[in-house]
């Protein structure tokens, strides 16, 4: 048991000082794609270190709402990293919150973030808040199509056991997942407002969407927010790694796999921010109402997953 | 408790007398009209602590075996009878924990009425929440209906408190047609399911045999008249109309109780007087309730007055509610008991949060409507500096209805959830397909509630006031805000202790499906069925999160430093900035107006970019109302028309009718 609690508190330690370097990794592709010289792997460390230290400059009439937003936002980025398997599986924190539980995580950080948006009352800030809630309620649902196609087959919404299944049990393969793994990368650019939703390298205000919310915020609440955007690519980057390339995790106990095992999540990570990078410069951004569309897309194809797990699999 | 279950009946004469004090509060609420201190200090004190018993006895009734009473009065052969069985004890506890902290904040709420409507008020809300207990507790149809209609009327006058509004006037009799409505398909169902032998005592219908058509016709007749009173899609018409038009505390207990009354009648006829259960009822109740969800919660997106908004959140969460009874049915009919129990807790868990989160919500919106005479989105803004109590106790409520954990509505959502993904193995295949479909509506709805909570409390509490008054917007009143901190509360420790939630919700279930719902969990976790199919501990979360959150802030005080330099927004550097660039109510609906643009029809005054006091009016109306309810009035006064023309004034004609009708009944008569 202390093991395993130890595991789990070292698997979140992890997360949190990867998650910087895991941007820096996609900065750094994109550049290169893009003909550009890119910025050393380090930059987000430097860019967080610099945020820290600045003093912090708030609106006057900010509510104590807008202040304690970052540290909850920061907070369910850092409990959504410790629930998603990334090196070893099934930790003593992982029966706390199901995969359902997890979407909800997501949702408390986005309702803050948007709420703190609107707290100043500037007319980015709920342009921001509301077109977030508007590719949230489109994102939300897919994602949890996608999540209910893996629960079907593993016949849990426990992520420890659609690990185990996906990964330990015997291989098989299912249609239904690559239905449901491009609905999952659909989702995931919105959720973490990446091309095509959104632009995260804008300085065009009226096309932001993330970057609106943020407008706002400096010093060490900016740099919270900016170290929960990377914690939440990591996350959904683990949860894609789960659902879809579980090989590599170690299974429970099993402590002499984990070298491997961290071996195996960085070899994942970096070739995932390498895809995200390339499909990001071969997309070009939507335009907003183009978002429904896209999201509506990943809904169906979602739900159409779901269904082909019941003609073919069951 | 095993002391007090050697009195089980007792707990059911304690709920009648609970019912009377209501009772005779009311009356004694008429005779002190000249003194508000005696309303306020007194009556509305003492109906709390009655609603606080009626609570203690729903909870004791829970575990206790059930109890019948007759009592003596009524019709000469058909006295009152009433029982406590779990199902009633449960539904007695939502109105008590719910109505005390409303009747709480109503002593502070109600201080700024003169003393003659107040007691006016008095009455019909003692009446009222006698009414919605009497209803819990009959058991016979006789009983039943008067209670429903105490109910009815009760609220009625109590929607029309303001009743020299026209609109009121309008809403209450749109409210009063319905619920008549309603009541009159209530009457034929319990008609059918008496048989013809005279005898309207729930304990004969028990016995009852019923072929399938029969049980058929009543179920739908039940689920017409409930579904009136709930707020079911297409007879929610009357909810996004009476609702603001009550007064706060009222439209608290209306949309967070009394819609829940209805829910009790579905699971008593369905369940406990049926004796057959059809699976497409199950189905058709599915259906229906997942289109008055997303109905529901598109149009709270779209609406810009803070109290209709509420209501149409009101339709989403019935929706909601009645898909979780119809996937009962379809377990149950399909001998699925374990995945029956399943929903059946998630719904009755539902009930009692929405009975917390929406009292909540609307006490909330009634603090607002105090402090600044504004029920328009659009004038509001910034509250959160000037009412920080009833901001905060509100973001409670946001959270929670917005299905968010590790609040109450959460729990619900998920539970229900579970029930979806457990559904492979159904006899029937074409439900294996459907139910899927139907989780992604339920998620769309659930996803969709947060984007309506953003927008209510963004637009209400955050940004700045839209109006310069709002400055001067005063805190609520001390009795206020202990109503909504125990409502508050109460989603919060629905949300933290689910098991023990449902360890006590699981009488009621079993004695509906006959099984309860097993958790493999422990104290911590629930994990309905099995441990390794689902699991959430709501208390681990919270743990983490303030843990993390505590230990992040001290590591950046620390390591860092917490210096901060106030200064003017920043907004992009743009000089100028007012209250009116924020996003506006309309503003922040406008893109579900656009996505969903068939379901209703928008009406739009735009101002032209010169006008130097310019007015804007966006106006979503329900297209329900034209395609459904306008044709109905149309042919109505037609007919009536058509029926006016007997009438000339005329003494000859009206001679020459008599004539013709007794000629006509002689006639009649001699053959």
């Amino acid at each position: 048991m202390s093991t395993g609690i130890l595991l789990q508190i070292a698997q979140t330690l992890i997360a949190i000082l990867l998650a910087p370097l895991l941007m820096g990794w996609v900065n750094q592709c994109r550049a290169w794609l893009q003909g550009r010289s890119a910025p050393p792997l380090t930059q987000p460390y430097r860019t967080l270190k610099k945020l820290f230290h600045k003093d912090a400059v708030i609106a006057h009439h900010a509510s104590p709402l807008f202040r304690f937003a970052p540290y909850m936002i920061f907070s369910c980025m850092v409990l959504a990293a410790g629930l998603v398997p990334t090196v070893a599986n099934d930790l003593p924190f992982s029966p706390a919150a199901d995969v359902i539980a997890l979407v909800g995580v997501f949702a408390l950080a986005r309702v803050f973030l948007a709420l703190a948006a609107m707290d100043i009352g500037t007319a980015f800030g709920s342009l921001g808040a509301r077109r977030e809630m508007l590719v949230s309620f489109l994102a939300e649902p897919a994602l949890l199509m996608v999540l209910f196609t893996a629960s079907f087959i593993s016949q849990s919404t426990e992520l420890p056991v659609i690990v185990d299944t996906l990964a330990h049990r015997e291989f098989a393969i299912y249609p239904s997942l690559a239905f449901a793994a491009v609905a999952f990368w659909m989702v995931s650019t919105a959720e973490n407002a990446r091309i095509p939703v959104d632009n995260p390298t804008t300085h065009l205000e009226l096309t932001m969407i993330h970057e609106a919310m943020i407008l706002e915020y400096s010093a060490r609440h900016l740099a919270l927010i900016e170290w929960a955007v990377a914690l939440k690519l990591y996350v959904y980057s683990a949860l894609g790694i789960a659902l879809f390339v579980p090989w590599g995790i170690a299974p429970q106990g099993d402590l002499g796999a984990l070298p491997l095992a961290i071996l195996a999540l960085l070899a994942k990570l970096a070739a995932g921010g390498a895809a995200l990078s390339l499909l990001e410069a071969v997309f070009a951004k939507l335009r907003l109402f183009r978002a429904p569309e896209f999201l509506g897309t990943a809904f169906l194809l979602g739900v159409l997953g779901m269904l082909i797990h019941f003609l073919l699999e069951v | 408790m095993f002391v007090l279950a050697g009195f089980d009946t007792h707990f059911l004469d304690l709920a009648w007398a609970g019912v009377l004090l209501w009772l005779v509060l009311g009356f004694s609420a008429l005779l002190a009209q000249r003194s508000k201190n005696v309303l306020l200090r007194l009556i509305f004190p003492l109906g709390g602590g009655v609603a606080l018993c009626m609570a203690a006895i729903g909870l004791a009734g829970l575990t206790a075996p059930p109890a019948t009473l007759v009592l003596p009065i009524g019709l000469p052969d058909l006295p009152f009878h009433l029982r406590l069985d779990a199902l009633s004890a449960f539904f007695l506890l939502l109105l008590g924990s719910a109505s005390f902290g409303v009747t709480v904040y109503a002593t502070g709420y109600f201080r700024s009425m003169k003393s003659a409507p107040l007691a006016l008020l008095g009455l019909w809300y003692h009446l009222f929440l006698a009414g919605m207990a009497m209803v819990m507790l009959a058991d016979d149809a006789y009983a039943f209906m008067v209670a429903w209609e105490v109910m009815a009327l009760s609220s009625y006058f109590l929607v029309t408190t303001d009743h020299d509004v026209p609109e009121i006037r309008r809403a209450g009799f749109l409210y009063l047609l319905i619920a008549h409505v309603g009541a009159v398909s209530l009457l034929l169902a319990f008609g059918v399911m008496q048989g013809g032998n005279g005898d309207f005592t729930f304990a004969t219908m028990r016995q009852a045999e019923m072929t399938p058509y029969w049980a058929s016709v009543t179920f739908l007749l039940a689920l017409f008249g409930f579904g009136a009173k709930a707020g079911l899609v297409p007879l929610h018409v009357w909810l996004p109309e009476a609702h603001p038009a009550a007064p706060s505390p009222v439209s608290a207990l209306m949309s967070g109780i009394m819609l829940k009354t209805a829910i009790y009648g579905l699971l008593r006829v369905t369940f406990d007087l049926l004796d057959v259960q059809l699976g497409w009822w199950g189905t058709l109740a599915l259906a229906l309730g997942l289109i008055t969800a997303l109905y529901g919660v598109i149009f709270a997106a779209v609406q810009s007055d803070m109290k209709r908004l509420l209501a149409w959140s009101s339709i989403e969460n019935i929706g909601i509610l009645l898909a979780a009874f119809g996937l009962t049915l379809i377990f149950y009919t399909d001998g699925k008991g374990a995945l029956a129990a399943l929903t059946l807790t998630a719904m009755l868990y539902h009930a009692i949060n929405h009975a917390f989160f929406k009292s909540l919500l609307f006490v909330g919106a009634g603090s607002v409507l105090h402090a600044t005479g504004e029920r328009r989105m659009g004038k509001l803004g910034g509250l959160i500096r000037f009412m920080p109590w009833t901001a905060w106790l509100t973001l409670i409520g946001v959270l929670a209805i917005a299905g968010l954990p590790p609040l109450n509505g959460f729990i619900s959502e998920w539970l229900l959830l579970q029930a979806f993904l457990l559904t492979p193995g159904l006899t029937q295949p074409y439900l294996n397909m459907v139910i899927p479909v139907a989780a992604a509506a339920v998620a769309l709805a659930a996803a969709l509630a947060a984007y309506v909570m953003v927008k209510f409390f963004g637009v209400i509490f955050l940004g700045q006031p839209r109006a310069p008054a709002l400055v001067h917007a005063h805190e609520a009143s001390w009795p206020e805000r202990l109503g909504m901190l125990w409502l508050a509360a109460g989603c919060l420790l629905l949300g933290l202790f689910p098991v023990q939630t449902i360890a006590a919700i699981a009488p009621v279930v079993r004695l509906l499906t006959g099984q309860a719902l097993v958790n493999a969990g422990n104290w911590l976790l629930i994990a309905p069925l099995a441990a390794e199919r689902a699991g959430y501990a709501p208390l681990l979360f919270l743990a983490v999160v303030l843990t993390v959150l505590l230990l992040s802030f001290i590591w950046v005080r620390r390591v860092y430093h917490g210096r901060v330099r106030r200064a003017d927004p920043w907004d992009c550097g743009y000089p100028e900035q007012d209250a009116r660039m924020q996003d506006s109510a309309e503003g922040f609906g406008q893109p579900i107006r656009h996505i969903f643009a068939a379901f209703m029809r928008v009406e739009r005054e735009t101002p032209d970019p010169f006008d130097r006091h310019p007015h804007y009016r966006g106006d979503s109306r329900d297209k329900l109302w034209l395609l459904l309810y306008q044709p109905i009035a149309r042919l109505t006064g037609w007919l009536s028309d058509q029926a006016a023309r007997l009438q000339h004034g005329r003494i000859q004609w009206y001679l020459m009718y008599s004539f013709a009708t007794l000629v006509f009944l002689l006639i009649f008569v001699s053959h």
